[in-house]
């Protein structure tokens, strides 16, 4: 489906008609967040609208629930106008501004960097390695990847990469926070900030209110929340795994691979068959959801970061189980390429949706924290 | 569906009434079957726009805190209907609403805490989580998955009655006609409150200005069909529940959001900028119902809620904003009211405001002293601009005319005598309990109970 561009503003005048009807009904406030929230206010600034829309988990409750939906006149729409807005939050707050374009055409920019991410890894360890040493069968003793990369080269580029994206989203949290109008340090208030941990460990907010999310159709399930814990925790168990073999390699001079009973592997298998599994759910249940719910201009982005994380994983999975083979230098190179895609892509494409939720939930914990203002005559 | 076959039970309407009926009746092992007139986006007429149940409880009922007994139910019912209620019936209805919430729950609806700016319900009124659609959404899944059959956008336009038993319904679906038989009836298809002809021969001329609130599809026509066959009716055609509500709101289907909750804050006036009655009579949950009748007796049953910049952000948002001017003058012109009548109004208004403490939450001392009408709290100068103003018309949700059941959901004739295999329950005989006046979350007690009950005694007399 081609994307459907809608300027900023009129978004922002649509979600602020939005937010009024929604403001005057409240029949929705028992499912999230999002709608205690909205009651604190009057008006909706620009900035509200972006709190809002990144408070929203898109779980679909509201929708099915609201007496003002399609067709009714008033064509109510709240779960798509928010992650609509979302879009627009993620390229106005994306550091340097320049890339914020990426968001737009994300599944083409996911495509050509990984093709040339790829090209690279190849190029690298081709020129390094020789026709010799990349096809040869290495045997699973220490170090053996290094034979087709030196391990200065590989940990040299990713650490740039990491630090690169790690600024990226931390320069785009700022400007989202600052433009919320709350100051730094409230962001680290251990209570709110607690809570929202909480919350978005547990995916609270995917629950519709208790019986599950309606997505992707009006039977609540617990499917997305489970395919999302499965996608989270396996990479948070793959980012250990990593980290595990950080400190192996330099504080104890261990060098990959490391023994199929090994924490960095055992970490990464089970990360890696998490990823596999939660992503290719995630994926069978996007495809399955009602259009109503959908900003049709995102299905690339969601998509082309479902298929990156697919790919790392099995491309780390196969990487595993063919290691001593002759196909050794070609999986290390697909999946460096992989994971040199992710963390180039990572702060112009879904990944930063973790971040600006994580901040909305903070500041709803913090608001929350504050007396209610005085609206409302009872 | 089959609208060939004989089903046992027959239900007219698509509400929380006509869904508690079916779902009682089928789990009973009839066959029944629903018909709704409204499209499948629109089912369920006007409880699409309910939020809650009033509920009686003796102790802690989750989600209602302390108690509500049967007395002071009671009580608080014959106040608001000027004793125009049926003490049987009343009683029956609210001692049923105790055991109401345990079968909802099994029934998928989930109840949540008060809703934002009704803290005044919180003891009385159990509120749907997601409102009156998602427990919609909850009975016909609930009625699906027990295999109870449901025909949208299918009309009754005729009844036969043979002498005093229900025999069959001639149903208008999309472009054919069925002539549908079944051993018992239940009709639970509402009010008229969307005829707009009816409302006419009920109100005269005036009710061309009415918005409807409610849902677009009640017709009345079954009760009508009923009325026409020597059906005793309750109540009459000009008890409804009409407020005061947004101007500019649609004229069906706007629901809650329409209403304005910033008359006690200010003054009302009329279309020549008179004052008509006063605004700080009691709290505004208390009086919002007599607003609609109040503003349909005003010339071109228009008024207009008019308040300062003080008062501002003090009341529930309206869902549209209000009309904002930097003088009362300038507001006059925007109202199309002559400008020297509206400036004489509050020049008066304001000279007449006594001094006091004012307080919102209490029935303060902040009163107005020699003009009429007096405004007798709340009452402070309008001085500070901006000022902003809410146009006003009558807004209809339901109508209370109905068929007279007894305490087993069954319609009288006129004679007194039962109809032997004929129910009704929900609006169309809520007026048998609510005659007239309005309390928050009776309907859906209403509904619930009698629902229930023609359920039950439709399966008792099918299986007969």
């Amino acid at each position: 489906m081609p994307a459907r561009e809608v300027p900023l503003e009129n978004l922002v005048a649509e979600a602020q008609r939005v937010l009024a009807i929604c403001n005057a009904c409240r029949y929705c406030e028992g499912y999230c967040a999002v709608f205690p929230a909205l009651e604190r206010r009057l008006t909706f600034d620009e900035g509200d609208v972006h709190y809002l829309a990144n408070l929203c988990h898109n779980c679909g409750a509201c929708l099915y629930a609201c007496q003002y939906a399609p067709p009714h006149e008033f064509e109510l729409n709240f779960p798509r106008v928010l992650a609509q807005v979302r879009k627009e939050t993620y390229g106005k707050y994306a550091w340097p501004r320049l890339l914020a374009s990426a968001f737009n055409r994300n599944g083409t920019v996911v495509a050509v960097v990984g093709t040339v991410s790829l090209a690279l890894t190849f190029v690298l360890t081709a020129w390094y390695a020789g026709p010799a040493r990349f096809f040869a069968a290495h045997a699973d003793e220490q170090g053996s990847f290094y034979a087709v990369l030196p391990h200065g080269v590989m940990a040299g580029v990713f650490a740039a990469v990491f630090a690169f994206a790690t600024l990226a989203f931390v320069i785009g949290f700022a400007r989202f926070w600052s433009e919320g109008g709350e100051r730094l340090g409230e962001f680290i208030r251990p209570g709110a900030l607690g809570a929202a941990t909480r919350e978005a460990a547990t995916l609270r907010y995917l629950d519709g209110g208790g019986d599950g999310c309606t997505y992707p159709n009006p039977v609540p399930s617990f499917a997305r929340r489970r395919f999302h814990h499965l996608t989270f925790y396996g990479f948070m168990l793959c980012f250990a795994a990593t980290a595990v073999a950080t400190v192996y390699h330099f504080a104890l001079g261990w060098k990959a691979p490391y023994p199929l009973l090994s924490l960095p592997v055992m970490l990464g298998v089970f990360g890696g068959l998490g990823l596999l599994v939660g992503t290719a759910g995630l994926w069978w249940l996007a495809h399955r959801r009602d259009p109503d719910l959908a900003d049709s201009s995102q299905t690339g982005m969601d998509a082309g970061f479902l298929i990156l994380l697919f790919l790392t994983s099995a491309s780390g999975l196969l990487l595993l189980a063919f290691r001593e083979t002759r196909a050794m230098g070609v999986l290390l190179a697909v999946h460096l390429g992989a994971v040199m895609t992710f963390f180039l892509t990572m702060p112009y494409g879904k990944f930063v949706h973790g971040i600006y939720r994580f901040a909305a939930l903070v500041r709803f914990h913090i608001e929350r924290r504050r007396p209610l203002p005085e609206i409302g005559g009872e | 569906m089959d609208f060939a076959r004989r089903y046992d039970v027959l239900v007219i309407g698509g509400g929380n009434a006509a869904l508690c009926a079916a779902i009682t009746a089928r789990s009973r092992g009839l066959d029944v079957l629903v018909v709704e007139s409204a499209p499948i986006h629109f089912r369920g007429g006007n409880s699409r726009h309910t939020r809650n149940m009033r509920t009686m409880h003796e102790g802690p009922l989750d989600p209602l805190a302390d108690s509500y007994p049967e007395e002071e139910y009671w009580q608080d019912l014959l106040k608001v209907t000027d004793g125009l209620t049926d003490e049987t019936l009343g009683r029956l209805t609210i001692r049923q609403t105790a055991g109401h919430v345990d079968w909802m729950r099994r029934h998928g609806v989930r109840f949540q805490p008060p809703l934002g700016g009704t803290l005044h319900l919180a003891r009385t009124n159990a509120f749907f989580l997601g409102g009156g659609k998602a427990l919609l959404n909850a009975y016909y899944a609930a009625a699906a998955a027990l295999g109870v059959d449901v025909a949208y956008e299918s009309e009754v336009v005729d009844l036969d009655l043979q002498d005093g038993r229900f025999v069959s319904a001639t149903v208008q679906s999309r472009d054919a006609r069925h002539a549908i038989r079944a051993k018992a009836l239940v009709a639970a298809s509402g009010g008229f409150e969307s005829n707009l002809a009816w409302l006419r021969e009920a109100w005269g001329p005036a009710a061309d200005n009415f918005i409807v609130r409610g849902t677009p599809y009640n017709s009345g026509r079954v009760l009508k069909l009923l009325l026409d066959r020597d059906v005793k009716s309750v109540s009459d055609p000009t008890q409804g529940h009409c407020v005061a509500i947004d101007a500019r709101s649609p004229k069906f289907d706007g629901g809650i959001v329409t209403r304005v909750d910033a008359v006690s804050l200010g003054i009302v006036v009329n279309k020549h900028g008179q004052r008509f009655y006063d605004e700080g009579e009691e709290f505004w949950p208390k009086r919002y119902a007599i607003w609609g009748h109040l503003v349909a007796a005003q010339p071109d049953q228009i008024a207009f809620s008019i308040i300062d910049a003080k008062s501002m952000g003090k009341f529930m948002p309206p869902v549209y904003p209000p009309l904002e001017a930097r003088s009362i003058a300038e507001l006059a012109t925007r109202l199309e009211i002559d400008a020297a009548a509206l400036a004489k109004t509050v020049a008066q208004y304001n000279a007449a405001v006594r001094p006091g403490t004012f307080d919102h939450t209490v029935l303060d001392d902040c009163r107005t002293d020699g003009i009429a009408p007096p405004k007798t709290h709340w009452a402070r100068p309008l001085d500070t601009p901006p000022y902003y103003a809410y146009p006003l018309r009558p807004g209809l949700t339901f109508t209370y005319l109905g068929v007279a059941v007894d305490a087993t959901a069954r319609i009288l004739f006129k004679n007194g005598t039962p109809c032997a295999n004929a129910f009704a329950a929900g609006e169309i005989m809520a007026g048998n309990v609510l005659g007239k006046g309005y309390l928050a979350g009776i309907g859906m007690a209403i509904g619930t109970t009698f629902g229930r009950i023609a359920g039950e005694e439709a399966a008792r007399c099918a299986r007969a």
